[in-house]
């Protein structure tokens, strides 16, 4: 119990990473009840960054399992590679020793995250892209933080529970006896005065002039109603940053957005922006 | 006495469970919630709210709880108090106004909080009564009355403030459908089924064979495993459903998806299914019903669209058909019969809200087919129901006021 305390309010944002006070509320809570944290929030909004962060804040390494439509729960703990073993059964020469399953045996991210010397913080990106059964077969692993190689036996567990960060973007339901054990939390979209914070992370020397026409046109195409896919911070920052290349001046600029394509990322949006523009 | 909050929480709906609920205890032994509302708002929702969908019925609930409780009053007497101790706070005031601060005492500020706290319902700013941003009301922020108490701003807001607020009501899941809610709900149907071209190593029959080959090595492929579902889209357009087009747009254009469905295939009709259906939505190619009825296999999914609002007469008499060029053989509900007969499963969604539906041809059609309302949470039920059967919604009895319109 003492130690979750002294764990408590470690994590306060980093120079680069501008974390709201719920955000930061919230992973403390994850972290002293060492639970993994779920993030949700409209893409863009920092989920990855998150834990890339905490980790750098917390001065732990950073293991990260990117999931896919095709990974399985397995895969994160560990590989057999048969077919690599098939492989050395027939053709390997003297010095590989085949029957020894061990050299076969390769740990997945998660497998690696409970077999590390050391705590560390796992990223478990985009858990909802995979089956809609993945979440459901990791239950046991992340509760207990502990598994067991069946080829050779070998218990693999972790000496200290790993900090574990899952994001999703809330394309798939996730089962609730996988919410049950998650600490959750929601990454709002930014408001103004927390965005000007996080433009001026990454771009220190805007003027507040630059900034708040930046803003104003974002904030305004935000608003732009029907837009299938409303730009997200990170395509702020990128649109900032071509518009500092190139040394535009929205101030000065009449007739449609500069670099428009940075921000909007389908047609029909580019369309209706467009003709918007025109009423 | 919080237990009592967790039978709120779980009253309205919301699935928190035993094994959080001990967790929330446990934080709050930790003293995680900072002995603070505040701290207590966000610990509860971090730890028992598991879904955005579910943070406005949880506003909801906090409010409903904690509405009667004393506002942090010891907390914020304690900050007026030591705010009032610091001198900086006053420098900068006239002398007019260090005399007023003197007159306005502790107690009668604090009494005067709560009580506007209790009466006061919405967001605020400017003024000189409530509490909230600008103005010279003595309670909120970033105002001007020398004698005020600040009221959240800056680092963090009261959380009865943000339950009040009730940010997340949008997120609501009985009401809101966008392309991307569709497709997660459409997600669940689906049978997945090995078909199609051999491009995935079969692992298994691959050391089998090479045991048997005496270790040379003999690989074995397959197909991958791909959703075997058909469906078949009927969507209701014009006249009534004008108000729904948006919503049957986002629906069809989520179902359409490329590499959703093995197979996917869309009709329009108007009011009801007649004798013809149509491949586009202006009527210009249609199709017989009766064609379409045989050229279907019986495991395809049929799901149709529409609020089956019309006259008694349009859906019960022969020829009921608004076109009455076109000599109607049949009645609407027949041609509906026929296909629910023909199909083994199939869903109407319905975008006119469920609690209009009694009294209507709506509950015909619903005892025809099984009818869902063209909602997030209705249409993850059909689906439900088109992948694994089971009950239909139960619908209200037509025969009760059929009689008195048709006579």
């Amino acid at each position: 119990m003492s130690d979750a305390f002294d764990t408590f309010d470690q994590f306060c944002g980093t120079a680069s990473y501008i974390a709201s006070d719920e955000l930061r509320h919230a992973v403390n809570v994850a972290v002293a009840l060492a639970r993994p944290l779920l993030v949700r929030g409209e893409p863009g909004t920092g989920k990855t960054l998150l834990a890339e962060n905490l980790a750098s804040s917390l001065g732990l390494p950073l293991i990260r399992w990117h999931v896919k439509s095709t990974t399985k729960a397995k895969d994160g703990l560990y590989v057999y590679d048969t077919v690599a073993r098939l492989h050395d059964s027939r053709f390997a020469g003297d010095g590989v020793d085949v029957r020894d399953i061990a050299r076969y045996i390769k740990l997945g991210p998660l497998g690696q995250a409970l077999d590390a010397p050391s705590r560390v913080v796992l990223l478990i990106d985009e858990v909802d892209k995979a089956d809609l059964e993945f979440p459901n077969d990791l239950l046991h692993e992340l509760d207990a933080m502990r598994f067991r190689i069946e080829e050779t036996g070998r218990e693999v567990a972790a000496r200290e529970r790993p900090i574990v960060i899952i994001t999703s973007n809330n394309e798939k339901e996730l089962p609730d006896a996988f919410l049950r054990r998650c600490v959750f939390h929601y990454i709002q979209f930014p408001t103004r005065e927390l965005m000007i914070e996080i433009v001026r992370v990454h771009h220190p020397d805007i003027t507040d002039r630059v900034l708040d026409n930046a803003l104003e046109v974002f904030f305004g195409l935000r608003a732009t109603p029907k837009l299938r896919k409303k730009p997200s911070t990170s395509e702020l920052i990128d649109w900032i940053c071509a518009l500092k290349k190139a040394g535009v001046d929205l101030s000065r600029v009449s007739g449609g957005i500069p670099f428009l394509g940075t921000l909007l990322k389908t047609e029909q949006d580019v369309e209706l922006v467009g003709k918007r523009a025109k009423a | 006495m919080l237990i009592d909050f967790l039978f709120e929480l779980r009253a309205r709906k919301l699935p928190v469970s035993t094994h959080e609920w001990m967790a929330l205890m446990e934080a709050m032994a930790l003293g995680l919630h900072e002995s603070s509302l505040d701290g207590f708002y966000h610990l509860c929702r971090t730890i028992c709210v598991k879904d955005i969908a579910q943070y406005d019925a949880y506003d909801e609930a906090f409010l409903a709880y904690f509405k009667d409780i004393h506002v942090e009053s010891l907390k914020l007497t304690e900050a007026i108090r030591s705010w009032l101790a610091d001198p900086k706070n006053l420098e900068g005031l006239t002398e007019e106004q260090r005399q007023a601060i003197a007159e306005l005492d502790l107690e009668r500020l604090r009494e005067l909080f709560e009580q506007r706290m209790k009466e006061q319902k919405e967001r605020h700013d400017g003024g000189n009564r409530w509490i909230g941003t600008g103005g010279t009301s003595p309670f909120g922020t970033n105002g001007k009355n020398p004698t005020g108490m600040r009221v959240g701003g800056g680092g963090g807001r009261s959380a009865m403030a943000v339950a009040d607020e009730r940010r997340f009501k949008e997120y609501r899941r009985d009401v809101v459908l966008d392309v991307r809610q569709i497709d997660v709900a459409l997600r669940g149907l689906r049978r997945l089924g090995r078909e199609g071209a051999l491009d995935e190593l079969d692992l298994d029959e691959t050391i089998d064979k090479t045991s048997r080959n005496a270790g040379d090595i003999d690989i074995v492929f397959r197909p991958p495993r791909r959703n075997r579902v058909k469906v078949l889209l009927l969507m209701d357009v014009g006249g009534s459903m004008d108000p729904h087009a948006e919503l049957v747009s986002r629906l069809f254009t989520a179902a359409s998806r490329a590499g959703r469905f093995a197979k996917f295939r869309s009709y329009y009709f108007h009011n009801c299914v007649y004798n013809s259906v149509y491949e586009d939505a202006e009527f210009r190619k249609g199709v017989p019903t009766a064609d379409l009825i045989a050229n279907s296999d019986r495991d395809e999914k049929l799901v149709i669209v529409g609020d089956a609002l019309m006259h008694p007469a349009e859906l019960l008499d022969p020829g009921g058909s608004m076109y009455l060029y076109s000599h109607q053989r049949a009645s609407g509900i027949e041609w509906l019969r026929r296909l629910a007969a023909h199909f083994r499963s199939a869903a109407w969604l319905n975008p006119e809200p469920d609690r209009f539906w009694t009294g209507t041809t709506i509950e015909v059609v619903a005892s025809v087919f099984g009818m869902w309302p063209l909602t997030l949470d209705g249409l993850a039920a059909s689906v439900r129901y088109l992948v694994r059967g089971g009950a239909r919604p139960s619908v209200g009895d037509p025969a009760k006021w059929m009689k008195a319109v048709l006579g």
